[in-house]
């Protein structure tokens, strides 16, 4: 089946993109394939382990269940927008440095992803409501305590970003 | 890339969703998309062109429906002046929008205490309502709610509208009454007007959010004694499509809803139904689990339903 191509814009990481794509293309490989943004893993491809999580308006997606063609419009945020400048890091990416979790990596950028999208709605979560928001997303090496631990570091530290100093 | 090739057009409006379905027998909706591209990532679905409905905007809301709603054919639940009978749930509704939806928590308590448990967060920021009810997994909790509160489902086919209770819509395993070129509207699902209700939802499965093995739903009201006065029962995953236990729901009217007489009830309701079996669960296992899960619904909805 020859199937046409379809124009589509992006705007991820406030960049906007112009991509040529087969219907069939999903977010995910458009991503990486196309704009070699290679911190949205490929795992299951079927919407089971969440390593393709990205954000979608700020709001936590699998990419492997959205195709390209749907994604215009929306403004798609990846591992790779996260940092704040060069070299430098989220304070979820930082707290999870600091508390160990990660292990083989694989699933970390969605695990940073889905948590920056639970603290932008929810800034002081509890450990039952950080365990459900990351319930969709699968890491084989940790047994998910410091990444419990690490979200919680980074809704602290988050909290107290903007208080005077004798305060924080 | 693992779905076979396929054609995309984004429909306007629910006329052009039609024409379009129309026009190509492999035609297939997607709005969320959370079934649909797992099916065609393992190609067990393979549509030819898929009609993009999740943009058309008046497919997405969530409102009371009153009394004197002409599209109402005088429903029971439509007594009480000024009551809305019903919530109206379009069909592209992400189902996000549905579990932290206020009216929704007010007016129908058991639609707001199965969508947490529906799939995960960042399944639920894009699947929508109508597309788990066109689905029809067994399975799925909003599947169950609807057979078990009796609501409503309407569809555009051929340009005519037509609407089945949701115990006639859902006929076998991911099969409904919903003809191949329909795009559904919406669903409504009945409020009930009694001041003490209660609601419980359990189900069991290997981690939360992944398909249930067993599950089971409850909406109970209660007189001043804490005496049942109307109830509702049903139980999914179990069974082929979700069953509504009437004749339980019917016996438990003026009891204290005693677990003993539950479980009795239950049991006896189930022990001629054909349970499923796979590599997860045996179907002994769950006539089991079904039996025990709808117990614990009802104790939870009685309960409930006498703090309120």
């Amino acid at each position: 089946m020859n199937v046409e191509l379809k124009k589509v814009e992006l705007k991820v990481n406030g960049a906007t993109h112009v991509v040529e794509v087969e219907p069939r293309t999903s977010l995910l490989d458009c991503l990486r394939d196309r704009l070699l943004l290679t911190g949205a893993h490929a795992g299951c491809e079927h919407g089971v382990c969440g390593a393709c999580t990205v954000l979608l308006d700020g709001v936590a997606v699998r990419s492997c269940l959205m195709f390209a063609v749907q994604a215009d419009g929306y403004a798609i945020t990846t591992i790779e927008g996260l940092s704040p400048g060069p070299g430098e890091l989220s304070p979820v990416q930082d707290a999870f440095c600091e508390a160990h979790g990660m292990q083989c990596g694989y699933c970390t950028p969605a695990m940073i992803l889905t948590a920056h999208a639970l603290l932008a709605r929810n800034p002081s979560p509890t450990r039952a409501q950080i365990i459900e928001a990351i319930s969709g997303n699968i890491c084989r090496c940790t047994g998910y305590a410091q990444i419990v631990e690490a979200i919680a570091l980074a809704a602290d530290r988050m909290r107290g970003q903007n208080l005077p100093p004798d305060r924080s | 890339m693992k779905p076979a090739p396929f054609e995309y057009s984004r429909a306007r409006s629910v006329e052009e969703a039609c024409a379009l379905l129309a026009a190509d027998d492999g035609a297939r909706l997607i709005a969320g998309g959370q079934t649909l591209v797992p099916l065609m990532a393992m190609r067990l679905a393979r549509p030819t062109r898929l009609v993009d409905i999740a943009r058309i905007p008046e497919l997405a809301y969530v409102r009371d429906v009153h009394v004197d709603d002409p599209q109402l054919h005088g429903r029971e639940e439509a007594s009480g002046e000024g009551k809305a009978a019903a919530v109206a749930i379009g069909a592209t509704t992400k189902q996000a929008v549905v579990e932290h939806d206020a009216l929704v928590r007010a007016k129908v308590p058991l639609l707001a205490k199965a969508m947490p448990l529906v799939g995960h967060d960042a399944t639920r920021a894009r699947g929508t309502i109508g597309g788990s009810l066109a689905n029809g997994d067994s399975a799925a909790e909003i599947v169950l709610t609807a057979v078990t509160l009796g609501a409503t489902l309407t569809w555009r086919v051929d340009g005519r509208t037509e609407q089945a209770e949701a115990s006639q819509f859902f006929l076998g395993p991911m099969v409904t009454a919903l003809p191949p070129a329909a795009c559904l509207l919406e669903a409504r699902f009945p409020v009930w007007s009694e001041p003490r209700v209660g609601t419980g939802f359990h189900e069991v499965n290997e981690r939360h959010g992944d398909f249930a093995f067993a599950a089971a739903a409850a909406q109970i009201a209660v007189d001043g004694d804490g005496r049942c006065t109307r109830a509702a029962l049903g139980i999914g995953a179990a069974t082929a499509v979700p069953l509504r236990l009437d004749g339980v729901a019917k016996a438990l009217q003026g009891t204290r809803c005693e677990e003993s007489l539950v479980r009795r009830l239950v049991a006896e309701a189930l022990a001629e139904v054909e349970t499923m079996a796979d590599l997860h669960a045996s179907a002994e296992y769950r006539r089991r689990a079904a039996i025990t899960l709808a117990v614990r619904a009802v104790s939870d909805a009685h309960r409930t339903a006498r703090r309120a």
